[in-house]
């Protein structure tokens, strides 16, 4: 197991360089530099000398090669360098203050799915063609089907405009500094439900199809038949002896998901007004700022290979028959 | 064009609508019938569509940058409602016969926000700021003609020209910078990167900084030492709100108290915001705003080199109906680069009214006479056909070109349209002048100076005369123009400038959009002018038993 998961560790290092690679390369080969000024209607522009000073400072005269290299070696001295736009803030500050926020959306957004994608999986595969498979089939669909957008405006109306019940958008209220603690709280949750709710209709379809799937190969399998001979109750054989063979696959698609945990929706952010990461990546796009773009590929790479790795470790060890194909393979 | 041009949209023939627009300016109570007194209290909830890059203006560029700025700071000048320049940290000016000194006596008794006197000396450490090399700003070029700037004494700033300047007192708007806080930065070069672009900048103005949460909200609260007396309204939050439709349905909710300087969509003013419920919470307004959008062309394309094919096109497109189908007719045809009613303007030039014969005539005359088998006007054996190109992220600009496409149609004229995204179009396209036609669009400043976007020797790749217009006349009358600073003179060179931009049709002028900002009915004082509505935001004010928010 160590060094299987040593070996892996190893070999991530330079496909994570490659990654880097490729990445930088590809940013740069996209037309437009960083020191242009965004507004295309403004009629003021930096003066050459002064447009030279920064190309000179954020080293963008020197060959791609020499620029490459210099960012990989500050990034192995985990130095994100500064943002080139105008508040030339450190790149690991601006990622630092958006990631919490995105975050804790997503994790709780990954946490309703899960909840609510294996039992509906569970009984639409149990019950299939029943009613509720049918119903949640269709639901399911509507949901994968509909524009994040269109549901969010319309949660809007109904929600915030119509029925008043819930705050439109942003994080906090305006007098947020002014309510008592547990209303801060309040305030704050309230405003996290609607976008909760738009990203987990969204992504519900797939996870509870996986799951019906999953589950429908399990119990067509001849262990479940000798469970149910054997006279045990329906709820455990299906509790005990299918689900844990069906939630494998799901092991592994969580496992995968879990970089995108770090990338905010941009539409789901830019609706609700919502500061994240998805936010700041398309800034970031936009202005050619190319520390803020590698950083957050950084981070992103890293994650994707971390969540990689542990993917294929947790599926040995829910798997034994992985565990010992692998023993065998080696010897 | 100029920081004061940024900073307040010099906005021109204000109406107000919606019949409550009047009485918003009023200082009459509705409720008591009763004169109103201003009082002080309440939170303004304003809505910015982008997050502001920082808080020294000086080193950005971005608009929601220079609102925020424009209430933490101050310029020793400023314009009021009717566009006059008038005093703001300075308490009188006087320039010499042959306009090379300009002296301005201060007000004294003005405060930094951290407590610090305001004197002479941090003007002159602002102007060394803006000329020193190392500080990343858009403009230098304002004082580019100060040959030396002094303080004889802590109240009394004499600047000393090396050549007539027009802008000079103009320039003079430029956010004024404390030497006690940034000296150290602004020597190593590194003003973007101090403290004070990213929290508690240090200012004169009316509103201190209280805090930025990135794309969050910024909140400012105010200045009770301001040396104008304490502004009406205690706090201000700029919500962060890029999503247009969002903002709206926030503005219906009544969870803000404004749509941001830049105001409603042309859709959302005319028809989304027109019921009863929304007429009572906000006060509509509408005045010109301070953007021309234009048909552009290389004029190193032989094609378009001949001015004939030119007044061709703006004979072909009716801009009037172009402006009904783009802006629901909230904007105003544009016949040059100035706005109708400033004092720059001149009505008395060649117009081109709709009218496809003459179009014809023109192109005809041009060597455009014969049509293939497809209806494309051919000259030489080559069809007239060439792609216009727009900046992504602009709707109303996407429209605009769609309409022009199908006017040239008309005319046996093949357009393609492309949409690029910004940063890619000018570095592919504009810089490197590969262009045909574009729409896109001018800033206008308060002052008539276009020498940037004009002027012959502005020509290079980072340059704004991006379409390569050269007349020598045109040269010369935007040279004399900005070295004048008697208004009477440069009035006649910007009459004569008009009449050539006119006759020579460098681009087709289109129209000048209409800015629309709601504002809550709760605040009073509000009271629209040529110069839009902002310029006396610090007399707004919220009657005691309609303030909404606690405030401190």
């Amino acid at each position: 197991m160590l060094p299987y998961a040593l070996r892996r560790l190893i070999l991530a290092l330079p496909l994570l360089v490659g990654i880097t690679l490729i990445s930088f390369f590809l940013m740069h080969l996209a037309p437009g530099e960083p020191v242009d000024i965004s507004n295309p209607d403004a009629t003021t522009t930096a003066d050459r000398e002064g447009r030279e000073r920064l190309i000179q400072a954020y080293g963008l005269d020197k060959p791609i090669h020499v620029q490459y290299w210099n960012w990989l070696t500050r990034i192995v001295r985990l130095d994100f360098g500064r943002s080139f736009a105008p508040d030339a803030r450190p790149v690991l500050q601006k990622i630092r203050e958006r990631l919490p926020i995105t975050l804790a959306l997503n994790v709780a957004e990954m946490m309703i799915i899960v909840m609510l994608a294996i039992p509906i999986g569970v009984i639409s595969a149990t019950r299939q063609y029943s009613r509720f498979d049918k119903v949640t089939t269709v639901f399911v669909f509507v949901g994968f089907a509909t524009p994040d957008f269109w549901l969010a405006l319309m949660l809007m109306i109904l929600f915030g405009v119509q029925l008043g019940w819930l705050p439109i958008s942003g994080l906090r209220s305006p007098t947020w500094e002014y309510l008592s603690f547990w209303r801060q709280q309040w305030d704050f949750l309230s405003h996290l439900i609607l976008p909760i709710l738009v990203a987990t209709f969204g992504g519900l379809a797939s996870f509870s199809r996986y799951m019906r799937q999953s589950m429908l190969e399990v119990v067509r399998q001849d262990y479940i038949q000798s469970a149910r001979a054997k006279g045990l109750a329906e709820p455990v054989v299906i509790g005990k002896h299918a689900l844990r063979n069906a939630l494998l696959p799901i092991v592994t698609i969580l496992g995968l998901s879990l970089p995108g945990l770090i990338g905010g929706s941009v539409i789901i952010e830019s609706i609700f007004a919502i500061p994240g990461m998805g936010q700041l990546m398309v800034q970031a796009v936009y202005e050619r700022d190319y520390p803020v773009i590698m950083g957050n590929l950084v981070i992103v790479a890293l994650l994707t290979l971390g969540a990689n790795l542990i993917a294929d470790l947790t599926y040995s060890l829910v798997d034994p028959r992985i565990r010992v194909a692998a023993r065998r393979s080696r010897r | 064009m100029s920081p004061l041009g940024l900073r307040h949209l010099p906005l021109l023939f204000v109406l107000a609508v919606g019949g409550c627009g009047s009485e918003a300016g009023s200082t009459v109570d509705p409720a008591t019938g009763q004169a109103a007194k201003p009082t002080y209290g309440d939170t303004f909830i304003d809505a910015l569509t982008g997050n502001i890059s920082g808080l020294i203006p000086n080193v950005l560029t971005d608009g929601a940058s220079f609102e925020v700025g424009g209430l933490i700071y101050s310029g020793l000048v400023n314009r009021d409602k009717d566009l006059n320049i008038i005093g703001e940290l300075a308490e009188s000016w006087e320039f010499s016969r042959d306009c090379l000194d300009l002296t301005f006596k201060l007000r004294k008794n003005v405060r930094w926000h951290d407590g610090k006197p305001f004197t002479a000396d941090d003007v002159v450490f602002t102007y060394e700021t803006m000329v020193n090399p190392k500080t990343p700003t858009a403009y230098r070029e304002d004082f580019k003609a100060v040959g030396a700037v002094d303080a004889p004494d802590p109240y009394t700033l004499h600047v000393r020209y090396t050549k007539p300047y027009a802008k000079a007192l103009q320039s003079w708007s430029i956010w004024i910078l404390p030497r006690h806080v940034l000296e150290t930065y602004v020597k190593e070069g590194r003003l973007r990167e101090a403290p004070q672009n990213r929290a508690d900048p240090i200012g004169t103005g009316a509103y201190r900084f209280k805090e930025w949460k990135p794309g969050e909200k910024v909140v400012l609260v105010a200045n009770q030492d301001y040396f104008e007396g304490r502004p009406y309204l205690s706090r201000i939050v700029y919500r962060i709100i890029p999503s247009q439709a969002t903002i709206f349905l926030e503005l219906k909710a009544q969870g803000i108290d404004s749509a941001g300087p830049a105001g409603l969509t042309a859709l959302q003013f005319k028809r989304q915001a027109d019921f009863p419920a929304f007429r009572k919470a906000y006060n509509k307004y509408q005045y010109q705003d301070n953007v021309y959008t234009y048909l552009g062309f290389n004029l190193g394309d032989p094609r378009f080199a001949d001015k004939r094919v030119r007044q061709a096109f703006a004979h072909a497109i009716n801009k009037r109906e172009l402006i009904e189908g783009v802006r629901l007719g909230l904007g105003r045809e544009a016949t040059g680069p100035y706005k109708p009613g400033t004092w720059a303007y001149n009505p008395n030039v060649r117009t081109y009214p709709y009218d496809m014969a003459k179009a014809r005539e023109l192109l005809a005359a041009a060597g455009w006479r014969t049509k293939n088998a497809d209806g494309i006007l051919v000259k030489d054996g080559q069809p007239f056909e060439f792609v216009l190109r727009t900046n992504q992220g602009n709707d109303e600009r996407r429209k605009v070109a769609e309409i022009v496409q199908a006017s040239l149609k008309d005319l046996g004229v093949k357009v393609d349209i492309q949409v690029i995204e910004w940063a890619s179009f000018l570095k592919e396209y504009i810089k490197k002048r590969r262009f045909e036609a574009i729409i896109l669009g001018w800033g206008i400043g308060q002052d008539p100076d276009q020498f940037e976007v004009w002027h012959s020797s502005k020509t290079g790749p980072d340059d704004l005369n991006r379409i390569g217009y050269a007349n020598p006349e045109a040269d010369e009358m935007l040279e004399k123009g900005r070295m004048s600073c008697v208004e009477e003179e440069r009035k006649k060179y910007y009459d004569r400038f008009q009449e050539i931009l006119a006759e020579d049709q460098p681009i087709v002028f289109l129209y000048f959009r209409d800015a629309l900002p709601v504002v809550s009915s709760r605040v009073r004082g509000v009271v629209p002018s040529p110069n839009g509505i902002r310029y006396n935001f610090n007399e707004w004010y919220v009657p005691r038993p309609l303030q909404r928010y606690t405030a401190g």
